[in-house]
């Protein structure tokens, strides 16, 4: 039948709008995310089996949640009767106030969002593994399935399936409540929610050419889970932030490789092929984050980072100073190996590659990035353009024989044997 | 893929009529915010009636000519736009079906991007310094 073919796409496009919404109410009610997901399944198979015959109705939402407020309320009812005869047989004395219909209509209407905001915080619980959180995360909020999860983290449909069962089962074991955390809980558990967010964008960064198409969009997943997140909880900048940063990294995406494959460096890019619109998006947001009044959180002073390299019409218009001192505001807030090699890249840019290969050195003593080829390279590019080729070449061919990426090692190989070449990560 | 959806009034191009009265704004502010909250919106905006607006149109030899709104084909002025980010075009249809219009229509088209384009005007483009506009993410 041709009307069924495109009534399953329009099921498909409901419940990608849908399901969220419809999972967080009613986990709202049966208080447990396994049986939620359980339900909304139901009435999303309701309607496969109702729609090809019927039409879509008028109000495709509605209907979902009404059949599936009828099976939630059905399951409660005989929930209660169950242990009504607990109770005559003596067995029950205490159990959880059960809650009315009254009070599962009253949950399962979501006028400002909260339930979808508890169902994010949930199923991005910090009890969970992170891989956890992020497959739940994807499955319950983004309306992706088990298939589409693996395919785009490259691992197996039983893998994902599994990850999603646990989780769902540990969620159930420690009996997490299916709210909004409180105040004192709200910074940990928020930071918890952007990690997830963050990692799904990178998994989606990390894409080589020519992998599933399904790889690259998880860029998109997170930037909408964080344009989500922004709208439920507006008043929190790091969230802003995040959005920011995830925008103006992605605006790269179609300049970030070449058309062999060969990856292209942030200050080699045609920068033409930026995504205007998504750099646009990204300084709004970081916008929101600083003028927030607050500290500036680390996703904000790395989107900073990001937006100083997007306003640059050309690489040599690039504010250096401002990135250096932006990273050195990072390094104190959340200081890490990476984030110092990347103030010394800054730092060479904006006072020279002496001031930089000063830093460089430091952490080379400190042995913390012992193995990592970027310190190498970056090292052999700070020699390089101080001069010295033959110290330059033995650190360009030991970051060549560390890397794992032959495109890169290529690269190094011959910046080793040529020299001149300026080094900045993409 | 990012989609336009654009917002045809089917009413007379004049500024009093032109504009929502309060409750059609709230009902549109309601959609607005849901399409937030959904995180697909990229963008939107509402222009001022055609009556205020000017045509320039150009001849077959490029010569332009400049026209005063209002315009009497009312029913093709368009009265504003949402930019937003989708999986499908399914689901940008099913967003606009939401809209809560009255009198009105929403026109769902997809945003071209650079692959979008035949080779040899992927090369136009890209020896211009001027981006595209949208080298769109998927």
């Amino acid at each position: 039948m041709p009307g069924t073919d495109a009534t399953h796409r329009a099921i498909d496009a409901v419940w990608r709008i849908e399901s969220a919404r419809l999972i967080a109410g009613l986990a709202r009610i049966v208080r447990d995310v396994g049986l939620a997901e359980e339900l909304a399944g139901d009435a999303l198979v309701a309607a496969l089996e109702q729609w090809p015959e019927s039409g879509v109705p008028d109000n495709p939402g509605a209907w979902l949640m009404a059949t599936a407020k009828h099976r939630a309320i059905d399951l409660i009812r005989r929930r209660a009767t169950l242990e009504r005869k607990y109770e005559q047989l003596g067995r029950m004395e205490e159990r959880d106030q059960q809650p009315t219909e009254a009070d599962l209509v009253a949950a399962i209407e979501d006028p400002i969002g909260d339930n979808r905001l508890a169902l994010i915080f949930v199923a991005c619980h910090p009890v969970l593994p992170t891989e956890g959180r992020v497959a739940l995360t994807l499955r319950l909020i983004g309306a992706l399935s088990t298939e589409e999860i693996a395919r785009a983290f490259l691992v197996s449909n039983a893998t994902v399936a599994q990850r999603i069962v646990r989780a769902k089962r540990t969620l159930a074991e420690a009996h997490v409540p299916i709210e909004l955390p409180g105040a004192a809980e709200l910074p940990e558990r928020l930071s918890s929610v952007l990690e997830v967010v963050y990692l799904v964008f990178n998994e989606g960064y990390s894409t080589t050419a020519g992998e599933d198409w399904i790889r690259p969009a998880l860029c998109e997943e997170a930037l909408r889970l964080g344009r989500m997140l922004a709208a439920l909880m507006p008043d929190q900048p790091e969230i802003h932030g995040l959005v920011a940063l995830m925008a103006i990294q992605a605006s790269r995406l179609r300049a970030r490789v070449g058309p062999a494959g060969e990856p292209i460096l942030l200050l080699d890019q045609d920068r033409s092929r930026w995504d205007r619109v998504l750099i646009r998006h990204g300084v709004e947001a970081l916008d929101r984050a600083i003028h927030s009044g607050r500290m500036l959180g680390p996703y904000t002073l790395q989107a900073s980072i990001a937006a100083c390299h997007a306003r640059a019409r050309t690489p040599g218009d690039t504010d250096w100073e401002q990135i250096a001192a932006l990273y050195d505001a990072l390094a104190q807030l959340a200081p890490s190996p990476i984030v110092e090699l990347n103030r010394a890249v800054a730092v060479s840019m904006a006072f020279g590659p002496a001031a930089g290969l000063e830093l460089v050195d430091a952490l080379l003593a400190s042995g913390a990035l012992n193995g990592y080829h970027l310190l190498q390279s970056v090292r052999g590019d700070l020699l390089l353009r101080l001069g010295r080729p033959d110290e330059a070449r033995v650190e360009l061919e030991r970051a060549a024989f560390m890397t794992q990426n032959e495109r890169e090692r290529a690269m190094l190989l011959a910046r080793a044997a040529g020299g001149a070449g300026e080094s900045a990560r993409s | 893929m990012r989609f336009m959806m654009l917002m045809y009034p089917q009413i007379e191009d004049d500024p009093e009529s032109w504009g929502p009265d309060t409750e059609s704004l709230q009902a549109m502010m309601k959609y607005n915010q849901s399409l937030s909250e959904a995180g697909v919106l990229l963008a939107l905006d509402g222009l001022h009636a055609g009556a205020e607006g000017q045509r320039v149109a150009f001849s077959a030899d490029g010569k332009a000519t400049v026209t005063d709104g209002p315009f009497t084909e009312a029913k093709e002025l368009v009265g504003g736009y949402w930019l937003v980010q989708v999986r499908s075009k399914d689901e940008a249809i099913e967003w606009a079906k939401r809209c809560p219009g009255r009198n009105c229509m929403v026109e769902v088209r997809q945003v071209q991007e650079l692959e979008d384009f035949p080779p040899e005007l992927q090369a136009v483009i890209d020896e211009s310094p001027v981006s595209l506009g949208e080298h769109a993410g998927n």
